[in-house]
């Protein structure tokens, strides 16, 4: 068996006139979190259902558990492979514990996980009532019962977050790192970007159905050359006379320094006596988001609307 | 458990919950018997009908109500599922195309077979007591049998509506315009070619015809299977044909297999 459980080389999509997807690689390995980014139509959903197999790939390869995901061979290895829409509706008229039996039994998948898995997301309350009565935040937890069916060796979730209370979402990334050191490939598809970042390994950023960047935050980070925020308190005008920090200075309080000059000016700062308080702060994800989205602003404009 | 079993337990399960199961079958036990008691009321006698033309009436009204039935309950069993986002999930689950097609129609093949045979079957018995059961028995079991294949064919037809269309009600209106066409415009073309064209068609060419409208089918066998004097209209014509019951039978299940062949080839075909 292949060691990578994805792995995408030159693949291109195109719908009609739109270019979906272009020359995507991806190389994904077992027990890898990658989080997928992109503005509305930048190509995750079609990404998705391409590694799922139900579109098929205009050139270039697809391969998913080692097979192309189009062909026969794959049937087995969709057992494995869990995933979460990101407009769930389920049967209305059925209860919460109905429709995952129902799916359990598509997934030939053990019955005593319904209760647990209802259990594990918090639905025991409400299994026995219609999905009609569920708000959408229950309705969401119903969807990720249903992703983790089996024992999915690979996860695809797409806005899995969306309408989870921050509890819920907590216990969401509970089950990701729990599923993570169990082997599981997870790609994680979101737009709430905070709280993303310490769950996923690396992270993918599409815009306009082309990768604008790949690999850990810390190498984003570095090819982002995003500067640190440093906050003072104490000693604000004994910064305007230090040659050294006065450069850096945004504001009578603020430090705006590049990430190989931070650990320099903390040590500076910390000579101060007077200082009382320190506030660093690393560019966020949402901020690495930004930055690479913001690069390829001509790119998008190009595309055209959905 | 068979993906396939799995879809078909659903179905028959949501048909039976939403009570699709259960008004079918009083709808037809109720035509049955109410027509075998009191059918002939209408023609001025009191006396029960005859056996034929129960069988006569009856089928004159099932071939209206039986494919409206199985097109309303099955217009939006693809569409639907697709507007919920449903049958995009369930394609990557471990189910092919195939599967979950034969599923549904299992399913509500079942609702629409089993909800046949008791209704009409219960008429069959009741007036069984009250004549005599070597005579109904026959009859009705042939009612039996192709009014659940009519029922199925339309279940087949519905398919290709709810696989073709995005929207559930532009399914509907198709369902709508695809029962007036089987079960009226296809008549009155027929009529028409046998009024207005003189030596336009022969006898034998009517009945071929008939054979690419499985209402004109069903019709066709039940009551050439009667004394020909309850039965008058086109058919009158038509019945008087060589074909056996056994191949008007084959070209029924032929009416059930082929729009279940086009359906998943649809399917196939769509992008979800």
């Amino acid at each position: 068996m292949n060691e990578n459980i994805i792995l995408l080389e030159q693949v291109n999509k195109n719908y009609q006139q739109l270019a979906a997807l272009q020359n995507i690689n991806l190389k994904l390995a077992a027990g890898e979190v990658l989080g997928l980014f992109g503005h509305n139509g930048a190509g995750k959903t079609t990404m998705m259902k391409l590694i799922l197999g139900i579109v098929k790939a205009g050139s270039g390869k697809v391969s998913v558990f080692g097979v192309d995901p189009q062909n026969k061979k794959a049937w087995s290895s969709r057992k494995k492979i869990g995933y979460l829409p990101e407009n769930v509706s389920f049967y209305d008229q059925l209860t919460g514990f109905e429709v995952l039996t129902y799916f359990a039994r598509l997934k030939s998948a053990d019955k005593k996980q319904v209760p647990q898995l209802l259990e594990k997301v918090g639905l025991s309350f409400a299994e026995n009532r219609p999905v009609k009565t569920y708000s959408k935040g229950m309705r969401q937890r119903l969807g990720l019962a249903q992703a983790f069916l089996g024992d999915p060796k690979l996860l695809l979730l797409d806005e899995p977050t969306v309408g989870l209370d921050p509890t819920a979402t907590k216990e969401f990334y509970n089950s990701v790192d729990q599923l993570k050191s169990n082997g599981a490939s997870i790609i994680l598809c979101s737009h709430i970007l905070p709280g993303i970042e310490q769950h996923i390994d690396r992270a993918m950023i599409l815009s306009g159905g082309k990768s604008v960047a790949l690999g850990t935050l810390s190498t984003l980070r570095n090819i982002a050359q995003l500067p640190v925020l440093i906050k003072t308190q104490g000693i604000d005008d004994a910064l305007q006379q230090n040659k050294n920090l006065a450069g850096f200075m945004i504001d009578q309080n603020h430090l705006q320094v590049p990430e190989s000059e931070k650990i320099n000016v903390i040590r500076e700062l910390m000579s101060f006596k007077k200082l009382t308080d320190l506030q660093v702060e690393t560019p966020t994800l949402a901020q690495i988001y930004q930055y690479f989205l913001g690069n390829n602003k001509i790119d998008t404009k190009q595309e055209k609307p959905l | 458990m068979n993906p396939i079993w799995a879809v078909a337990l659903k179905e028959f399960q949501d048909g039976v919950r939403n009570r699709w199961f259960i008004s079918i079958t009083c709808i037809f036990a109720l035509l049955a018997i109410g027509l075998s008691y009191y059918g002939s009321v209408a023609s001025g006698q009191i006396t029960p009908p005859s056996l034929s033309t129960t069988i006569a009436s009856l089928s004159s009204l099932s071939v209206f109500i039986i494919p409206l039935i199985a097109l309303l309950l099955c217009y939006d069993s693809f569409v639907g599922e697709q507007e919920s986002g449903t049958l995009l999930l369930l394609l990557t689950y471990p189910v092919s195309h195939t599967q979950l097609l034969l599923g549904k129609f299992i399913g509500q093949g079942s609702i629409i077979t089993l909800a046949t045979i008791i209704g009409f079957g219960s008429a069959a018995i009741l007036l069984g007591f009250s004549t005599n059961f070597a005579s109904v028995l026959p009859a009705f079991a042939l009612f039996i049998l192709t009014a659940s294949l009519l029922g199925l064919s339309f279940v087949g037809l519905a398919y290709i509506i709810s696989l073709s269309v995005t929207e559930k009600s532009k399914a509907a209106g198709m369902a709508l315009i695809l029962w007036l066409f089987f079960v009226l415009i296809f008549d009155l073309g027929l009529l028409a070619i046998l009024i207005g064209i003189e030596d336009g068609v022969t006898q034998q060419g009517l009945v071929q015809l008939m054979l690419f409208n499985p209402a004109d089918l069903f019709r066709l066998i039940n009551l050439a299977a009667l004394d020909s004097g309850d039965v008058n209209g086109v058919l009158a014509v038509a019945i008087n044909s060589d074909y056996s019951v056994s191949s008007l039978l084959l070209m029924m299940l032929a009416w059930v297999v082929s729009p279940l062949l086009f359906a998943l080839f649809i399917f196939s075909k769509k992008s979800i």
